[in-house]
């Protein structure tokens, strides 16, 4: 398959581009901090989305979405990080989407996905314990408890978790933290008793939650996929939410750097451009390769996502490893080269440095993509 | 579709069945190259059935036009049969700068007389070309370059010297830039011109350089007679044909670092840094080294991918081979400073047939050059920012 968007994809590209940079320029993620808004996005233009039919991407066609590939969904994500807009799509659309139609039953899917592809259900996934993302060391225990299971422990950076209508919950049933083996997916009613759920307010304005689980009761049906043998399904959804996380700092990047190079050639000290300065001409290209080498690396993973989900551990390691080095480079040039001008909240150029720390984190850091690569390969 | 998937299956059998297992394997020294030329040897008979078999088949040069030696394939067809010798780690049957250089601004601004009489020769590997564009004088500043061409009735009669002239000792012609008009603006008065490295008044000495190699040339002309006929493209407009076989030069080095499939890096370093209980390589700083540039090695693959593709729609910068030959350049130097650390002592050997002649090392110092030679990293880096992101100045 060539490295190139084809016409439809090319046609999404424009459309998705078209409604967000209209309806949600940086100055939306500006208004919705300023105003400390709760939801922490517009719920009228998650409306527009599912009219789009972007919201249903991911979904079959037999549940009413347009059953369209991780590609798509990651032009769409690369669109959302021109211009930083907050959105349901990662966490509800791409994440739990994955999730529902790769592990979930016939009656789970019937239920769920036609509600992702209408806009009407939120979801969000909850995985993440400690300070870094380590889906092994899951510990949140769920416990046998009758026909079903009893949850105990905590999540943290669940995104979106704060207005989800459904929980897609990583717990241990079995082993302990590290071990592969006895893993498992619950779906889990967010209002369960027992359930506490604390929006966390973030360096990037975008929305995330912290969830305690004190025994909260789940029924044997909430179990999404296999019981003990959650991780293979678990790391097939992460892997389509890095590729997607990826596609979301390589349209971060590039709107950065368009902002960055814009600025070298309006610019004038010493009577001339700042452009025309050499020491900035070349850490300008060198961002632009940098830049155009990872495009190309969070393609090829989207592709190889889409080919053979099993096989496509390693070219989304690279990718979300590539993405997030390449991101943190291009803010940090971006908020340098803008000068003091960068360092002023009045300025957007502060706002792509704080999503770009927070989606380096998301699912893996470039540590940890790197480390993933380098044992994949045996040494 | 289903005719390329007919093609990959037809192509891989094909290969299968007629790239000997000696050609599989990753090259490990220069003589693994098969150059071509009037004076080529093969240095096993492996390498001289691959290359008939391959030059039979026209796949010496899969995607130049059958009428010219070449394969007949179009971009998705040639790309298949990268990959599927990729696949098998396949080694090129022929190297020559005519495939990599000359062909490709022979195909754009050649009469078809030049393009008959000479890519037929380099697709059989009969003639062998060097580059005769540097001198001493003109490094980065290409274009200052003062080797001279002077009418005389059908001929010119060409004086002065290059330098860094890639196996000029065993070339069999040249392709050359030469003032043709001395009072024109510097980039205005250069022709592209080629003749026999045989002709009278030619002469070459090779260059010791810190390998211990002498893979470059000072070639010297000293009233070399040539006719005007050989000129390409325009005369005194030498430099478009310049340009456009810089951009193919550039995309050539980008992939020096890609030789066959070879063994990971990360277990070479294993072999002699030695690994931990959980198999992990016992220098953390190195393994995290190792891993980066692996990131940033697939990365680049995908990137030179990409760039094919992107030709082939129509989408791609006409610079964009600097971007390219600038970051693969890097991070092949990259991988021989890994190389060098994983290796320690036993990479610092100079002459021992242990050491294969101090092969490692040798080609560490060679790496160098990759950021130097086709225009510097630093020349690269000048072309993006003016030609692909328009920032002002000079």
């Amino acid at each position: 398959m060539a490295l190139v968007l084809t016409e439809e994809q090319s046609m999404l590209r424009d459309s998705a581009r078209g409604l967000i940079s209209d309806k949600a320029p940086v100055a939306h993620l500006r208004a919705l901090r300023d105003g400390k808004d709760t939801t922490g996005f517009s719920r009228e233009l998650w409306k527009t989305f599912a009219e789009m039919g972007f919201s249903g991407l991911l979904v079959p066609d037999q549940f009413g979405g347009s059953g369209l590939g991780c590609v798509e969904a990651g032009i769409v994500m690369e669109e959302i990080g021109r211009t930083l807009m907050p959105s349901p799509f990662l966490a509800t659309s791409v994440l739990a989407a994955s999730a529902l139609s790769r592990g979930g039953s016939e009656a789970q899917k019937a239920q769920h996905l036609p509600k992702i592809a209408d806009g009407s259900l939120l979801a969000a996934l909850a995985i993440d314990e400690g300070a870094k993302h380590r889906p092994l060391q899951t510990k949140l225990q769920a416990a046998r408890s009758g026909n079903g299971f009893k949850l105990s422990g905590d999540k943290a950076f669940v995104v979106d978790g704060h207005t989800a209508d459904l929980l897609i919950v990583a717990a241990r049933t079995v082993g302990s933290a590290g071990d592969k083996n006895g893993l498992t997916l619950f779906l889990v009613d967010p209002k369960a008793k027992g359930l506490a759920v604390e929006r966390t307010a973030m360096v990037d304005s975008h929305n995330a939650a912290r969830i305690v689980f004190d025994n909260v009761e789940v029924n044997a049906d909430s179990v999404l996929g296999e019981v003990d043998q959650g991780f293979g399904l678990l790391e097939g959804v992460l892997n389509i939410g890095r590729g997607a996380v990826a596609s979301e700092m390589v349209g971060l990047s590039d709107e950065v750097f368009g902002r960055t190079v814009t600025y070298l050639k309006e610019r004038k000290q010493f009577g001339k451009a700042i452009g025309e300065f050499q020491a900035l001409q070349h850490r300008a290209a060198e961002l632009y390769i940098d830049i155009e080498i990872t495009r190309a690396a969070v393609l090829k993973a989207l592709q190889a996502l889409d080919a053979d989900l099993g096989k496509a551990a390693t070219a989304v390691a690279v990718a979300k490893a590539r993405a997030g080095t390449t991101a943190t480079l291009a803010v940090q040039e971006g908020v340098q080269m803008h000068g003091g001008m960068g360092m002023t909240d009045q300025f957007d150029i502060g706002f792509f440095m704080k999503r770009a720390r927070v989606c380096q984190e998301l699912f893996g850091d470039s540590n940890f993509h790197t480390d993933q690569l380098a044992s994949g390969k045996g040494y | 579709m289903a005719d390329l998937e007919k093609f990959r299956a037809e192509t891989r059998a094909w290969l299968e069945q007629n790239c000997p297992p000696e050609m599989r394997k990753p090259m490990t020294s220069d003589g693994d190259t098969f150059w071509g030329g009037r004076n080529a040897k093969f240095s096993s008979d492996a390498q001289r059935v691959w290359f008939e078999r391959m030059r039979d088949k026209g796949w010496t040069v899969p995607h130049w036009p059958k009428e010219y030696g070449g394969g007949g394939l179009d971009g998705e067809e040639a790309k298949i049969v990268r990959q599927e010798m990729a696949a098998i780690g396949a080694r090129q049957p022929l190297t020559s700068f005519g495939i990599s250089m000359l062909g490709p601004a022979l195909l754009q601004y050649g009469t078809e007389e030049q393009k008959k009489e000479h890519l037929p020769k380099i697709t059989a590997g009969l003639i062998r070309w060097c580059q005769g564009y540097s001198e001493p004088n003109a490094g980065s500043d290409l274009a200052s370059l003062q080797t001279r061409a002077v009418g005389d009735g059908d001929d010119y009669i060409i004086n002065g010297q290059k330098i860094w002239t890639s196996y000029a000792n065993y070339a069999d012609w040249i392709f050359c830039l030469v003032r043709t008009d001395p009072a024109a603006k510097k980039h205005d008065g250069i022709s592209f011109i080629l003749f026999d490295m045989t002709s009278k008044g030619v002469s070459t000495k090779p260059i010791l350089l810190i390998s211990g190699y002498s893979p470059f040339c000072e070639t010297f002309f000293d009233n070399v007679r040539v006719p005007k006929s050989h000129v390409v493209g325009t005369v005194n407009r030498g430099w478009d044909v310049a340009k456009y076989l810089l951009q193919h030069e550039r995309a050539m080095i980008s992939g020096m670092g890609e030789r066959g499939v070879g063994r990971p890096l990360g277990q070479i370093a294993a072999d002699s840094v030695g690994a931990d209980a959980q198999g992990r390589l016992d220098d953390a700083q190195l393994r995290s080294q190792i891993a980066s540039f692996e990131v940033d090695e697939a990365a680049l693959a995908a990137a030179a991918e990409r760039a094919v593709d992107l030709a082939k729609a129509g989408q791609s910068h006409p610079a964009f081979s600097s971007a390219m030959k600038y970051y693969g350049t890097e991070l092949n130097k990259r991988r021989y400073e890994i190389l060098m650390s994983a290796g320690g002592i036993d990479a610092l050997e100079w002459e021992s047939d242990r050491s294969r002649g101090g092969a490692r090392p040798r080609a560490w110092l060679r790496t160098k050059a990759n950021s130097i030679e086709g225009g510097t990293s630093e020349v690269m880096l000048g072309i993006v920012a003016k030609r692909i992101l328009d920032l002002p100045g000079a």
